[in-house]
Parts: structure tokens; sequence; C-alpha cells
């Protein structure tokens, strides 16, 4: 079980892995998939390749956060219960389980992407980052600072989901305009109603990110 | 989630040896948006999943000798950003804009979107694809305002897929895997409406893989899709329509119209497109060709109103292809 | 005993001020626990088996095959053989396992054999249908005045029908709890809106005394009315981990579930006749209107109709209550007066057309109706100043000859609110620390916030230094959280505990500043004589004397009697400003206006939160929102997020707040807002749309379907 964070994975990838090797084991050689994990490093070891895994539970190796954690789950284990269930990032939480409401939201290469419709064994040999990862220690994140400042939230049962959607959404535009921001956050949804104090909270982290 | 066996490979070779004969035994993972949902509600039920994200050859876009090759892994969010889709065919990049939610988009594929099931709340709550009780389909009798206005048969759900439209709209042929070898499919026969529960809305067998899309050269051509949502927020449209116009000067040399979400496969309105073949597009030759676009529609008990949504789909997709 | 009353508006240092919630760091974190978070050692996974029918009886049910799961660890039966399921998602089975996937096997395993009935009316919006299938209970005529003849001399009667379908809600927290049993004792993490009564609940259940239940919730997502009880599931639970050696049992409902069985709010649907004279005055009321709240009937109060516009003279108001198979509606954000406002807000609305009056005249014009006539006419013109009526405003329909058409409507509610009874203890320890306990919860309306915010005015110490417990039966009772009285109950027992608190302190410094008792204050974290700092000592030195027993006080709110700190009773209203695209029957809104009476205002920024919050809940409901039952089946075909369509960050378009925060409602004291808000904006967007395309859309959602339906009708009837 490691405990690094994401800097170190980049530069020395675990488990004596080369990038190279990594590549081969998946059959990776070109195209826009294989050019854009050529991009990042490899975080884990690859799943197996054709044979076949399960249906009972079968060890697999995730990384969140920048930190390695093995478990056994079966297969139909989606990545969003074995983050809450096997591991104890609860941040996520499960609402519509049915890839509608975004309040599941995690970064997945990069990426924000609804953590109830991947299945944990497909997350292997990727970086997951979930809200838990975004506060260094108790330090918020700007996205968290401007949700609080904002009172972007109620319950809150949603804002994690928003919280890592609008990081991921401000990664790619940062600089947005009030519409691109009410474009960009369409896949989450609140029950409390904290858009308008979600609107504002987005346009001020990206200015405090922005420095 | 019904227990499963997964399997990884890496290469198509290796997935068609994991695919069976019967949908029951296998199923293709791709973005997972669709398929974790239809397996969390027992609507599929494969023994084994094949997630077919590490298979080479199946991502990226590329500009070939007569057009554009589309991997069927690549995403909405790639296919939307790309730049080459959005100069020569801006149909696409809209349709995949107008799925309103980033996740989607980061983790659906384009041949995920052709190859999703339904949304139709009968076959979603259990009643199968046709919602068949006792011999005829609930949807004629039921709740059938999202339904089909150019039913086939029995089959009164709508097709799910965004990208279908414009693609059909754009001359597109998949390219299908299967163990005796590739074969390539025109995509508006790709889509078919189902004649029973156990069919499929797509010609695609169970042992077989969508691997890519070839969409015929762009320039020359004004594409729009134009989708009308209730929500701008993740929304089903409620109808949609794509056209692709061959311009002769300022007259359209050749049009092609599809529908979205208005039949069990993407509806092809010959008879519209045909009524702008030699025209300047203006806003009553747009109308003119929207309203023979709906002209065989045959609306439900509480559907009517579809029939004007598509209407005003079409006149806008012309429009916009011409702004 | 203490002056309670608030310090005057200008001299609060605390209250009054926009302070970020103190919980919020928590919950944008990611680490705010809620019930389904909760992970204890040797868990249990529970789920329940539910009924896929409408209406069935139970003829046999075989749980052997689930027992013989490996991983199994309990199935207990709720319906056994014989008994009737009244309601698609009625609870049959429950079971337990090592992991939850082991749970949904098991409860795939459960092998029931049911007779389906074929009586399973579950749609009522059709009266007629529902009188032949014999559901229909009237609840008898109510005639106040003299209808008959004041319609007989009416200048002028506006007829219209309308109707509101039953919502759920749809709480983002799904139903549930974890829970253990340690011997006889139960460690109970609900997710409630009533922690101090819940525990008490979940032991009638399960015959056992309430003490033995210690019930605690940091956070909870999402009540809306509907978690007040423990309900059946926590007994199964209960019953799972009691059968399973006392390991804990996580159950939550899935999202299916959810909105099948854990809460809807009734329908409302009818015909409304008003009688008037030609200036707009109101002279005669007539409404026949039907309702469900699932099988028992009933659920909604037709005589709060006419509503807000009560003294109408002359009324008559007939009501039904129809049985649906359908689960059981609760109480969902402003009981009845949603529904309500929407009915009598449309019929003043067509009134106004009819007449070819601005319906912001005809509002004004019969404010004497109302409670609070003076509120509402101020606010009448407020909201109107806020979307710049006099500009935009237009008679029915003439909005011009493109698509895109623009209206303007409007909305009124009401809220009762009080505070429910609750008692804070108040601790100062002799080291400066200060506590203070109530066995409340913090929905997300900002609870934690303002009872700190309180207690750290009246005690003069930063909120920072005050440690707030709530969240726990063993604290002070406190009441649930229904019906906007959470914000009264605790701001005055809280206050009214740290006074005392603060007089016992007083007490031990007196002979230290040589001044009386009577004669302290507590201003900034020090104790001084009453305006004078220089006689004065730090809070800290203050405590030291106190000795080695911390003070302790307790303060009690009884609802019954507010003294002062607290009102009830609030006016307000919402303008709507949309646009309409005529050939898509798209609806956008522009802008919601709201001018709400709030008394007292200890938050502004969490104030404000609650009417954003409670405009896009209108929203959904105006637009969107709409539980679809199949008659055929008695399916409830959208129970998920997809076609249960709730409104996202685009769709709400902008929402502009004005709280009045003036002395003169300052004066009434802390009146909670949670309620009322929610109540006018259905009814605002509905006329918005009305006035935008010329025709009244009679069923709300307005989904395209039903706008284009009501055009298209319009257009059949002109032709």
């Amino acid at each position: 079980m490691g405990s690094k964070r994401d800097s170190d994975i980049q530069k020395k990838p675990k488990t004596g892995f080369s990038r190279r090797g990594f590549m081969r084991g998946v059959g990776l050689g070109g195209g826009a998939i294989g050019t854009a994990l050529l991009e990042k490093e490899a975080v884990a070891a690859p799943p197996p390749a054709a044979a076949a895994s399960g249906p009972g539970e079968v060890p697999i190796s995730l990384w969140v956060n920048g930190k390695e954690h093995k478990l056994n789950v079966e297969p139909r284990v989606t990545l969003l219960d074995a983050l809450r269930d096997h591991l104890s990032y609860t941040g996520a939480k499960r609402v519509c389980d049915r890839g509608t409401c975004g309040a599941c939201t995690v970064i997945l290469d990069g990426k924000a992407v609804y953590a109830c419709s991947v299945l944990a064994i497909d997350a292997q040999g990727r970086k997951i980052q979930t809200v838990e990862g975004l506060s260094q220690g108790s330090e918020l994140h700007p996205v968290m600072k401007a949700f609080v400042h904002h009172d972007a939230q109620q319950c809150g049962f949603c804002t994690p989901g928003f919280v890592v959607a609008a990081k991921a959404f401000l990664d790619e535009h940062p600089n947005p305009s009030d519409d691109q921001v009410r474009d960009g956050l369409g896949g989450n949804l609140c029950r409390c109603g904290t858009y308008v104090g979600i609107r504002q909270a987005v346009l001020e982290a990206a200015k405090g990110m922005r420095g | 989630m019904q227990a499963f066996e997964y399997a990884n490979p890496s290469t198509v070779d290796e997935a068609l040896g994991l695919l069976g004969s019967t949908w029951e035994e296998a199923n293709i993972l791709a973005g997972g948006t669709d398929l974790l949902s239809l397996m969390k509600e027992y609507i599929h039920t494969p023994k084994r999943v094949v997630n077919i994200k590490n298979l080479k050859d199946l991502g990226g876009i590329s500009k070939t000798g007569s057009g554009l090759r589309i991997g069927a892994n690549v995403t909405l969010a790639e296919l939307a950003a790309n730049a080459d889709v959005r100069s020569e065919y801006p149909a696409l990049a809209q349709a995949a804009m107008g799925v309103s939610s980033m996740q989607i988009r980061n983790m659906g594929t384009v041949g995920g979107d052709l190859c999703q099931r339904p949304r139709c709340w009968y076959f979603r709550n259990g009643f199968g694809l046709l919602a068949m009780k006792d011999g005829k389909s609930l949807v004629p009798g039921g709740q059938n305002e999202f339904h089909a206005i150019f039913p086939a048969g029995q089959a009164y759900f709508v097709s799910a897929s965004t990208l279908g439209p414009p693609l059909i709209a754009l001359g597109a042929k998949v390219k299908i895997a299967s163990k005796s070898g590739p074969r390539e499919v025109e995509l508006e026969k790709f889509f078919v409406a189902p004649k029973d529960d156990k069919s499929r809305e797509v010609d695609l067998k169970p042992n077989e893989i969508v691997t890519e899309i070839l969409v015929p050269s762009g320039s020359g051509i004004r594409s729009a899709t134009y989708e009308v949502h209730q929500k701008d927020a993740l929304d089903w449209p409620l109808a949609a329509a794509a056209v692709a116009l061959t311009m002769k000067g300022s007259q359209v040399g050749r049009a092609r119209i599809v529908l979205g979400h208005v039949g069990p496969t993407p509806v092809v309105a010959s008879r519209a497109a045909s009524s702008l073949n030699g025209k300047s597009v203006s806003e009553a030759i747009a109308e003119q060709a929207a309203r023979a676009a709906v002209a065989g529609a045959k609306p439900l008990s509480q559907n009517g109103y579809k029939v004007q949504l598509a209407r005003v789909a079409v006149k806008r997709a012309i429009l916009a292809a011409m702004a | 005993m203490p002056d309670y009353k608030w310090p005057a508006m200008d001299k609060r240092r605390v209250m009054g001020k926009p302070i970020e919630r103190i919980d919020g760091p928590e919950k944008a974190s990611g680490r705010a626990k809620y019930s389904t978070d909760i992970k204890l050692p040797n868990m249990l996974y529970g789920m329940l088996l539910t009924s896929p029918y409408a209406h069935a009886k139970v003829r046999s049910i075989d749980v052997s095959q689930a027992e013989k799961i490996p991983g199994v660890k309990g199935v207990t039966v709720i319906a056994g053989p014989g008994t009737e399921l009244q309601w698609q998602g009625a609870e049959i089975a429950a079971v337990a396992a090592e992991r939850e996937e082991l749970a949904l096997d098991a409860v795939r395993a459960i092998k029931v054999d049911y007779e389906v009935l074929n009586d399973h009316f579950v749609r009522e919006e059709d009266f007629a249908k529902a009188q032949a299938a014999q559901k229909v209970q009237p609840s008898g005529e109510v005639v106040t005045g003299d209808p008959d003849q004041a319609f007989k001399e009416a200048e002028v009667v506006s007829e219209g029908e309308y109707g509101i379908p039953v919502l759920t809600h749809c709480c983002l927290e799904s139903h549930g709890q974890t829970l253990a049993w340690n011997g006889e004792k139960m460690e109970y993490f609900p997710s409630t809106q009533n922690v101090s009564g819940i525990a008490g609940d979940l032991a009638k259940q399960l015959e056992i005394p309430a003490e033995q239940i210690h019930a605690h919730q940091d956070h909870m997502g999402g009540g809306f009315g509907s978690k007040f009880q423990s309900d059946r599931w926590a007994a199964e639970a209960a019953k799972l981990s009691k059968g399973a050696g006392g390991r804990p049992v996580r159950l939550h409902l899935d999202r299916r579930t959810e909105l099948q069985i854990a809460g809807c709010r009734p329908s409302f649907f009818g015909k409304i006749k008003l009688g008037a004279k030609k200036d707009g005055t109101i002279t005669a009321w007539d409404s026949t209107t039907w309702s469900t709240g699932g099988l028992g009937g009933g659920g909604l109060n037709a005589q709060l109709m006419p509503y807000v516009y009560r003294e109408v003279p002359n009324r008559r108001i007939n009501h039904s209550s129809i049985v649906t198979h359908t689960g059981g509606a609760r109480a969902w954000r402003a009981p009845n007066h949603p529904q309500v406002s929407f009915l009598t807000c449309s019929a003043m609305d067509d009134l106004a057309a009819k007449l070819r009056l601005d319906p912001l005249e005809l509002f004004i014009k019969n404010a004497n109706y109302t409670a609070r006539a003076n509120v509402y006419v101020s606010q009448l013109k407020k909201a109107a100043e806020m979307v710049n009526w006099k500009s935009n405003w237009h008679q029915r329909g003439d909005s011009g000859t493109g698509p895109i058409k623009r209206g303007l409507g409007i909305g009124v509610g009401t809220w009762q609110g009080l505070g429910h009874n609750a008692t804070c203890k108040a601790t100062i320890h002799p080291d400066g620390g200060v506590e203070v306990e109530l066995g409340s919860q913090d929905l997300g309306t900002g609870t934690r916030t303002i009872i700190k915010q309180v207690a750290s005015e009246s005690l003069g110490v930063p909120m920072k230094d005050i440690k707030l417990n709530i969240g726990d039966n063993r604290y002070p009772v406190a009441g649930a959280s229904g019906g906007s009285t959470t914000v009264g109950g605790v701001s005055a027992a809280t206050r009214k505990a740290t006074l005392n608190a603060l007089e016992k302190l007083f007490e031990a410094v007196a002979g230290g500043l040589g001044a009386p008792a009577a004669e302290l204050e507590a201003v900034d974290g020090k104790i001084q004589v009453k305006g004078n700092p220089s006689k004065s000592m730090t809070w800290k030195e203050a405590c030291r004397k106190i000795g080695v027993t911390p003070i302790t006080a307790t303060g009690e709110n009884n609802n019954r009697f507010p003294g002062g700190l607290i009102d009830g009773g609030v006016g307000g209203v919402q303008i709507a400003d949309v646009n309409v695209d005529v050939e898509t029957g798209v609806v956008k809104i522009n802008k919601i206006a709201v001018a709400q009476d709030c008394g007292l205002i200890i938050n502004p920024k969490t104030a404000a939160s609650q009417c954003y919050g409670a405009v896009i809940m209108s929203v959904c409901g105006a637009l969107m929102e709409e539980r679809v039952m199949d008659a055929q089946t008695g399916v409830f075909l959208n129970a998920e997020m997809e076609f249960y369509k709730l409104a996202g960050i685009k769709d709400i378009g902008d929402i502009e707040v004005h709280l009045d925060i003036v002395p003169e409602y300052d004066a009434r004291g802390v009146i909670g807002l949670g309620e009322p808000p929610v109540v006018p904006g259905i009814a605002a967007i509905a006329n918005a749309v009305t006035n935008a395309i010329g025709v009244r859309v009679p069923t709300i959602p307005l989904t395209p379907r039903r706008v284009l339906d009501a055009l298209a009708a319009n257009e059949r009837r002109r032709s």
C-alpha cells in the first residue's frame, strides 16, 4: 500500500512497470487512446488482458488520490461502490446510480466521469481523483472555498459531485463566462436548489485558480 | 447487477474470441453509461462483460483519402473537440454537444451512442423492448408522450442515438468486426426496427464489434443538427433533425434530412430532402421541406406535439446549416 | 430573569450578518458524513424486496434460496402469505448480507407467488374515470355567504380548469439508516428531520423503551417533509441486526423505491368559478376539486382556498379525495400551499384576462381579502418593480410576432411558522469554554450557523469559541424540523439558555467588578459594567471566577407563547418573467423576483439561500417534475432521475430576492423561511406562461407537450 502523492507518481511509476512495458502489456500502439495514455504515466499495474476475471471477487488495485489501494471486488462492483464501501472515500455520493445526477463525479485520468457508471475493475491503471484528493490536508481547494463563500450548498449531498465537476470544468475552461458555467455543469443535479451560489462560486474559483 | 466475468482484451481478435453467440453470453462494455444502467435494472444479464476500451485501432479520428475515420471508442468529448469535425461536419459536433453533461461526453463513445438501447420507460421498467403484454404493446394505450410518431409495426420506442441522425445525413458507414472478417454497413441500414422483443434495434450480432465509422468527405457540404430539449441540463431530446446539404453554388445540389427521437430508428426524410434539390434555401423553402418531413407521421394518443417538434427541428436545422 | 429581547438592529454584532455557514467546509470538502456514509466494523448491507405490482396479494413467499447464499446473514419477511400489497414498492422482505451484491442476489432469490389484482387504479386526473372506478371520497360542501346570489349579481363570471400532479420528494440521500445493537442498546444513525423524536418512533415499532436507542446524525441529505418517522425499513434493519448478533446493518432505499414509497406531494385538480365586478373586485368563489394522497386518500386541504385572498365573501367549496394504489403522501415543503396557490392565482389571473385588466391591479385591488393587505400590496409593488412590470407587461397574448413570446405572471403565498418546542442547554466552563446543546438538526438550512450566531450575540463570545452540539437525542429535546419552525424554536431557546447562563456568570463576577449583576453586560469577549468599558474583565478572567463547577442553564421555547422573540405568519409575492418558444413549447425562465416578508433575519446569506432554493424547486414543479403512472399496469414509470426531471443549473434563469430587512418587520422577531418562498413560484410561472402565449395551459408541469397541446386546442376553438 503506497502513500505517495500524485506528483511522486508522475515521476516514478510504481511496481517497476516501465512506460513502454505498460504500453506493450495492454497492447496500445497508436490512435487517440494510446496517445492520451502516453501523455500520462502509467500509475499502476494494468488490468489482466484477455483472460476473464470473476464472477467472484478478484484482487484489483486502484490509484486514488495518489495512493495505491489493493482490494478484492467482484467485477460487478462499480468504482463508486468500491470507493465508498471498500475504501473510505465517501465524498462521492450514490444518488441516481444511473449516470444522470452527477453526485458521484470523480476525475479519471483528468476527466470528470460518473463513478456509478464505471466498473471498479475497469478503473485499474487509471488515475482516480476524488473530492478528498482535492484539498491539501485541511486547506480547502479554491473551488471549495468559493462554494463556502457563496453558500453554494444546503444539505450538501450533491456538493462534492459539483465541486469535482467544477474543478474538472475549470481545468478545461480556466476563464469561463457565466454562460459557459451554466452550460458546463449541466451534468449535475441539486435538489435543494443551490445553483445560484454555484454559478457565483465557480466564477470566483476561476479567478482564484488563475491567481 | 447480476454477477459476471470481466474480460479486458487488447486486440479485436481477442475480443471477438470472448464474445458469444447470444446476448446472454457476453456484452460489450465501452463508455459504460448505458450498459451499467441496463445491467443494474437486470434488463441485460450477460455472463461476461468484454471491455473494449483497450482495443487497439478503435480510437482516434483521422482524415482518410475519402473522408473521415472515427474510431468507435472516440468519446463524444473528443468528437466535439476535433478540429476537422468542427469545421467540416458541424452537425456532428453540435449533436455531441447536445449531450449536456460533461461527464457523459467524457465517457460515452461514438460506437456506444450508436448501439445504446432505447430509453422507453416501458422497456426500462422491464416490460421488454416492445412492451408487449397479452399480445399487444402497452405503448399506444399508455404513457406515450416521448414515443414514436413514426412507429414501425409494434416498435413504438424511439432510437436514443444522438449521432445516428447526423451520421446518416452525412452518408456514414459503420465498420463491424467479426470472426468471419470485417463488414461495412451503411449506417442508415445499421438501424433496424425490431420485429420482436428478442431482436435488437441495430444490425449487430452478439459476436460482432463496431470498430469504426467512416464518413465521406464533408467538403462542400453544409450540415447542422437541431435538437429540441426541454431542459438545458442533461436531458433526452424530444425530437431532433440533422441535415446535410451538398451545395452547388448558392443552391442545394443534394440534401439529406434525418429525424431523431421520433421512430425506432433514425428516420430518413427523403421526400423532404429532395424538395430542397435545386433550390436556394429560404425560410419558406425550409418550412416546406419540414412539412414534407413529417407528412407520414402517425402520432399516438399523447405525442401529437412531437410532429410539430420534428417539423420545427427540420426547419431550424436547414436554416442553421445555411447560416 | 434576564431580558431576552433581541438587541436592537443597529446594536447586533453577529446576528444579521451574512456569515458563511459553519459546516460549509466539511460539506464542500466531502468530509461531512451522512447516514449513507457510515460504515461500522463488521457491517452488513441491508436491502428490501418490494412489490413490482400496484395491487397484489402474496400467495406464498419462499426465502430458502436466499438464505442459502453464502454471506447472507438474515432474511425477514414483511408481507407474509395473504398480505395485500397496495402499491408498487410496498415492502415484502428484507435481507442483510456481507456485501451489497450478495444482498441484491438474495433479494432476487426470494420467490414470491403473487395473485395480481386487477384493481390498481393509479391515475386520478380524470375525475369521471375515478368516479367510474369508485375511488372518490367526497369530503362535503362548505358554503360561506350566499354564493348563488353573488354569482347572479356578478358583472362577470370567469371559469377555469387547473391541475397539478403528484410530485415526489426525491431526496438526494435516500431514506434509511445504519444501526447496530450493543446488547439491549442500539446505536442508530438515521437520515432524519427529527433527531429528538425518531428514536422514540423506532422504539415504538420495536416495542422497546425509547431510552435504549441512541440516535445520532451530523448531516442529512434532504428531507423536505418526508423524513420525520423511522419507517418500516428501520425496524427491519433492527431485526436483521439483532438476528446477526448485533452486527451493524446499513439499509437505504434504492432510487426507484425512494421515489415509489418514501413520500410524495398530493395532486390537486379542479374547476374554479369566480364572480366579480367589472373593476376586478371578486365577489364570489366556487371550486370543485379533487386530489390524491395515495391509498389513504386525502392529503390536501381545499378549505385553504381562496388562498391568501381568504375573505372573498361568498364561497362554495367542494373537494374529493381520490384513492389510488400509489405510495402514500407525506408532508412536502409547505404542505397544501403551492397547490392551492397555483389554483387560486391562476383563477385570479384568468379573471383579470377576461376583464382585460392588469392582473397586478387585480391582485392589489382585492388585497383587503388578505390577512395583511399592506404587506401584500407593498410586495406586489416591489416584485413588479423588480421585473419592470410597467414596461414589460402586456395584455394576455399580446406578445409580438416572433416565435419567442415573453410573459409575466404573479403568485402569492403565506405561511404560519412560529417555533417548535425546544430546550437548549448552555454551559460556561471555568476555562472560558462555551457549549451549546440541542437535540436539533441542520437539514442544510443553516441551523448550526444561526444557533451559534445567537449564542455569540448573547454572550459576546466569538462564534469560533463556542462548541455547538446538535444532532443527537442525548441533547435536550428540540422539535422536528418541519413547517419552518426550527429557526424560531432553536433561536429562542438558545437566546434564553445563553442569557440564563450569562446571568449566573454576572453574579459570579459582580463583586470583582464592583457592580450588581444586573448592571453588567457581555460585549466583544468582555464582561463590563454597562456602557463603561473601563470597568471590565476579559471573558476568560470572568470565567475563572466561576470556581470548579461549570455554569449550566437551560432555555426553552414554547410554541404557544413565543414571547416576542419569534413570530409566525408571513406573506410573499413572486413574479416570473419567462420566454416561451411557441413553435417548440419550450419555456425558459428569464427571471423570478421574490419579495418575501421574513421577520428578523439572523443570517441574510442562508436566508437568501432558502429563497433561491425554494424558487428553484418551484421551477422544477412548474416546468418538468411529475410522477408518471401507467394506468394499465399500475407502474410508476419514471421512478428514476432521467424522466423524473429536475432543473439543472442553466434551467432556472436569474433569481432576485428582496427581503424586507427593516425595523418594522424585524420587530416581529424570528420567522422561519423554509416554507414561505416555495409557495408562490409555480403560480407565478404558470401565469407568466399564460401571459406569454395567450392561452391557459390547464395542467402543469408546463412541458412542451402541454404548451403545444394548449396552443393547438386554442387554434381549434378559434377556427
